[in-house]
């Protein structure tokens, strides 16, 4: 009879072992609040739907403490969403090869956070321009 | 030993929550500074910059709609299928339950969605 | 100097005694020039005869020291014990494979995976010999290359939590081989494979964790290839709702 009797390591616990899988703990975590800013714009959008009243008691609900500190919170995880999204990027994108050389993992992410400048600056001025 | 292969069904998913995942990474931040911090406490912008009027206005025009559609949509599928994936990630099994409740609940976001923006006409 | 010693603590398991692995200490002396794997060596031969491990090739080529030091995967011949000392040397079998004994792991699903994967080139059109060879350009020998360099440790394997959860995932190191075939000029094979690639087993269960990439002692980045593929994959499924029924891959 056959002496083998391979042993198996559970599973459980494993991404508090590592500092690497912890840090992506922390930025598959940031999905919960872009879901929970989703919400809010959803409700939003309900309210806008219903009439000016329902739309001013959003507008009024945004402005509560509680509201604003949870925006604060979300600012500073989407942020941190958008950092590791493009940190991430040279390792889930096809390679880029412009005149014979492969564009840098540098390059790669500081294009996105570039990107990401870009595009809040417009979406501000956008935004200025229409509300004023 | 191999067991038939069966197609994975993860293309649709995986690109709406890529879709999402850039639209977020792009925008994201700056969306919740605008309609989270500065429009309520009043910084930077009017005090009625987020009016009835205004932002009425801009959910008809069909560029408006369209783009508070995939804003909404996308970050919903985007969150969803990304926490679907971090039930596996802790031990819960990611069978139809998980499935359901991630997936379902990005679609009916969705369709609350496109249902409040299409109510609000061009 | 032969005063200077270093604790190595190995995870030891014997499955004709043990239930479960434990932990057993070894003083080793420490020398600046020393691998984590010449202290397993000094213990097997002079400390303790039944220490179990693979090794051979004692230069980061043969692939088969493999081992989680200190909790990271490692090729313990490239693992220095002057970077931990004076820290505990902490060394067990890699993670996410069943342990055999000891240090030593089962690979048979790793080895099952590898020939799924069609590891070798099969061409669109086969040249006969008066045709010659095939023919290839530096920059067509560029894309692949780098997904070429890998020595099977499995150290990506031990890296990657999805592959852990779900041992039926075919992982990073195999689906970078799969791609190091798909990329290359005279490989006509990448419909074939893409049957795996797009299956449930298949590219779709990474999460980009990265890790896998990080420990490469190759720098093959595995997780760029599973993600390459995933676009290819997608594009493939998509694409195949647009042609008739059957001539989908
Ligand atoms: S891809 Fe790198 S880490 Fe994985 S088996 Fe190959 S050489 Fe080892
Ligand atoms: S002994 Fe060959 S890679 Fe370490």
């Amino acid at each position: 009879m056959s002496k083998r009797r391979p042993y198996v390591r559970p599973m459980a616990g494993w991404w508090r072992k590592n500092p690497f899988f912890i840090e992506y703990m922390i930025h598959e975590g940031t999905a919960l609040f872009v879901a929970a800013y989703a919400l809010v714009l959803l409700a939003g959008l309900v309210c806008l739907a219903l009439g000016e009243a329902a739309w001013n008691g959003w507008l009024g609900a945004m402005k509560h403490p509680l509201v604003i500190l949870f925006h604060l919170v979300t600012l500073a995880m989407i942020a941190y969403h958008s950092w590791t999204w493009f940190k991430i990027m040279p390792k889930t994108m096809p390679p880029v090869v412009i005149g014979g050389k492969r564009l840098s993992a540098a390059m790669i992410t500081g294009g996105g956070l570039a990107a990401v400048a870009l595009a809040s600056l417009l979406a501000l001025g956008l935004f200025w321009g229409m509300t004023r | 030993m191999n067991r038939p292969l069966k197609r994975s069904n993860a293309p649709i998913f995986w690109g709406l929550f890529g879709a999402g995942g850039m639209l977020s990474a792009l925008l994201g931040p700056v969306l919740v500074l605008i309609t989270g911090l500065a429009v309520p406490m009043g910084l930077l912008f009017g005090a009625d910059a987020m009016s009835y009027a205004n932002m009425l206005a801009f959910a008809q025009h069909w560029l408006g709609k369209a783009f508070l559609f995939a804003i909404v949509s996308l970050f919903l599928w985007h969150a969803g299928h990304r926490i679907f994936h971090s039930l596996h990630d802790v031990g819960i099994h990611a069978g139809p339950g998980a499935k359901a409740v991630c997936y379902g609940g990005a679609l009916l976001g969705t369709v609350i969605a496109a249902l409040s923006l299409l109510s609000m006409g061009f | 100097m032969a005063e200077k010693t270093i604790t190595i603590k190995v995870l030891r398991y014997n499955p004709e005694q043990d239930q479960a692995p434990v932990f057993q200490a070894y003083q080793v002396p420490f020398s600046d020039d020393m691998s984590v794997l010449q202290a397993l060596l000094f213990i097997k031969d002079e400390l303790d005869e039944t220490l179990s491990f693979r090794w051979s090739c004692r230069m980061a080529i043969c692939g088969s020291c493999g081992m989680m030091i200190n909790g990271n995967p490692k090729l313990s011949c490239k693992t220095f014990l002057r970077d931990i000392y004076p820290e505990t040397v902490r060394v067990e079998a890699l993670n996410h494979f069943p342990i055999e004994r000891d240090l030593v792991v089962v690979m048979d699903d790793f080895i099952d995976k590898l020939e799924r994967i069609q590891p070798y080139i099969i061409p669109a059109a086969p040249r006969s010999l008066a045709q010659g060879e095939y023919l290839q350009t530096p920059a067509q020998l560029e894309k692949y290359e780098q997904f070429s360099s890998c020595i099977n440790c499995l150290l990506c394997y031990a890296a990657c939590p999805q592959y852990g959860l779900n041992p039926e995932f075919i992982g990073p190191g195999a689906l970078a081989l799969l791609h190091r075939y798909n990329a290359d000029s005279r490989d006509g094979a990448s419909a074939q494979r893409m049957e795996l690639v797009a299956a449930e087993e298949g590219v779709f269960n990474c999460t980009a964790v990265g890790y896998c990439s990080e420990v490469c002692p190759k720098h093959v980045d595995p997780a760029n290839a599973v993600n390459q593929n995933k676009t290819t994959a997608a594009g493939n499924y998509f694409m195949s709702f647009l042609k008739p029924r059957g001539t989908s891959k």
